[in-house]
């Protein structure tokens, strides 16, 4: 046996991976689903440690298990879905979804066969994985994000701005009768317009002035 | 600093590089817990000078021991875990709140040459482990089973990912300045004297990444999660015992850390503010800035009431993303076009 501990490593992330994967889907609680599909991204987050994509590791877990796995979670807690009742069905759907994913994979390998690489990207697809120690690899993918696929980056970009504003106009809607506050408005409000001082004589009382302002 | 260790231990040998990576560890952690637990109490002092009070004053010369007793206490005590908790989850949550806090540092230097793991990525790794310690909350929250403590880590998961935004990017500013995401970069860049700190051109997003820092603790007044005028301890309500002292440990150290991410980023790091100052070691300036951040949060926890938690959404959203969105581009803008742009990339 010669393993190395890299390989060591490697497999251990690789099986935390593929185990927690499968317990996202097993799971009978959905928020403990969650839990291990965070697992399974942070041991991903690993695996590009392994292969020297340190950058991107580092952004798999800012941006999946830091913000969108945080509001997912938020949101399975939130539900009051009963899981095990939608769970019931299972059996009686395994023939349809059996039959998606045996197309999508027949798919995925006719994809790899008949895939053919242009000119350039080739050399680009080495290019992440700088062989020079002093480039790193967060340089590397920044100068070929921003010089031979500028325009796909920019373009997906687009795509998520497109995607937020999206959401932001089907999700917003106005209710009358909500009081907002005016923050603006309450910073600038001087006492001479809040209140005022009255002498009261005794036994007289006094009548309140209507509201100002 | 694993290196040097390994020198020192003789430099030969797989099993021995391991004892000097557990050397350094251990010769980061255990001063970092020991200063947590007089964090604690400089905390109290400070908070209790502001209010004209004495502090904690008895167990030890001036209280410096109160914090150890405190822990002691703790550690006496039962242990209760709640019978409609998710046990498992309920006690997982202060352990990963703790280790969070504890594995940011394994990329803070402390000198030149005096970090436990110099990683190209070391600021975003800050990042990410600092987002990853809403999960303490949010599972404890949950584990729970009970509507205080729910309340309390849903707001701070909304409150830690909108303030995540706005000091990610402050980072960007800063790494536009430096041209790296290497933590001994970013305080090399700032060598010389007390001007070439950070903090002068960088002022005004100082001040934001302060505030977002104040928030990303949790602090005051910021401590919405716990706030213990509506939610009476917000997530930690069910612990008790060992399991409350690792929350309370885990929020000091995460504000030490903070407060070495702003000498790094802004106040040159373990650099002397004058030339003539370099005779001093390095991580004793460092640690000194440490203090001061630490000051900092003490007094506006001392000075500041507590926000409004629309208000805090409020000032996330709508005041610190779009002044933090404007920086960036104006840092870059004059970066790019008054030629300013580090040149070794």
């Amino acid at each position: 046996m010669d393993i190395s501990i890299p390989d060591m490593v490697f497999y251990l992330f690789a099986s935390i991976t593929v185990a927690s994967g499968v317990l996202v889907i097993s799971a009978r609680n959905p928020v403990h689903s969650v839990l291990w599909l965070i697992l399974a991204f942070f041991s991903a987050a690993g695996l590009f440690v392994l292969m020297g994509a340190e950058f991107l590791a580092m952004l798999l877990v800012v941006v999946y298990v830091g913000a969108v796995a945080v509001l997912f979670l938020f949101v399975v807690m939130m539900l009051d879905i009963n899981f095990s009742e939608l769970r019931q069905g299972m059996l009686q759907h395994l023939p349809l979804g059996g039959l998606i994913g045996f197309v999508l994979l027949g798919e995925l390998i006719a994809l790899s066969v008949a895939w053919t690489f242009g000119d350039d990207v080739a050399k680009n697809a080495a290019s992440p994985t700088p062989t020079d120690p002093a480039v790193t690899n967060t340089e590397a993918l920044g100068q070929l994000l921003y010089t031979d696929y500028i325009f796909i980056f920019q373009t997906a970009g687009l795509i998520l701005l497109v995607a937020m504003i999206g959401a932001i106009v089907l999700t917003l809607r106005d209710r009358p009768g909500v009081r907002k506050q005016n923050i603006g408005a309450q910073v600038n409000r001087r006492p001479e317009e809040a209140f005022d001082l009255v002498d009261v004589e005794s036994g007289k009382g006094v009548s309140l002035p209507s509201k100002k302002g | 600093m694993v290196e040097a260790l390994f020198n020192l231990f003789g430099g030969e040998g797989e099993f021995l590089y391991f004892v000097a990576m557990v050397a350094a560890v251990l010769a980061v952690v255990l001063p970092l817990l020991l200063a947590v637990a007089f964090s604690v109490y400089f905390d109290r002092k400070i908070w209790a000078a502001v209010q004209m009070r004495r502090g904690p004053n008895v167990v030890g010369p001036f209280g410096l021991l109160q914090s150890f007793a405190d822990g002691l206490k703790l550690f006496l005590k039962e242990t209760i875990i709640p019978a409609g908790a998710n046990k498992i989850i309920f006690l997982m949550a202060p352990m990963i709140t703790f280790v969070l806090a504890l594995i940011s540092w394994a990329v803070i230097p402390f000198d030149a040459d005096m970090a436990i793991a110099d990683l190209n990525v070391g600021i975003l790794y800050i990042l990410a482990i600092s987002s990853l310690g809403v999960y303490g909350i949010i599972m404890s929250g949950w584990a729970s089973n009970s509507r205080y403590a729910f309340l309390g880590a849903l707001r701070s998961a909304a409150q830690m990912v909108s303030y995540e935004v706005s000091i990610g990017f402050v980072l960007v500013c800063v790494l536009i300045a430096v041209g790296s995401l290497n933590l001994n970069d970013i305080v090399e860049a700032q060598a010389g004297s007390v001007l070439n700190w950070h903090i002068w051109p960088f002022l005004p997003i100082y001040v934001i990444f302060f505030i977002s820092a104040l928030a990303e603790t949790n602090r005051p007044p910021f401590d919405l999660p716990e706030a213990e005028a509506e939610l009476v301890a917000g997530y930690q309500v069910e612990y008790s015992s060992m399991a409350f002292a690792l929350f309370f440990l885990g929020e000091y150290a995460n504000i030490l850390l903070m407060s070495a991410v702003m000498a790094i980023l802004f106040l040159g790091g373990w650099h002397a503010p004058l030339p003539v100052l370099e005779f001093i070691p390095g991580w004793i300036w460092f640690l000194g800035k440490i203090g001061f951040g630490f000051f900092l949060f003490a007094m506006v926890k001392a000075f500041v009431p507590r926000y409004r938690y629309d208000q805090l959404m409020r000032l996330g959203w709508k005041v610190f993303l779009p002044l933090s969105l404007f920086f960036v581009v104006f840092y870059a803008a004059i970066f790019v076009y008054g030629g300013l742009l580090p040149t070794n990339g």
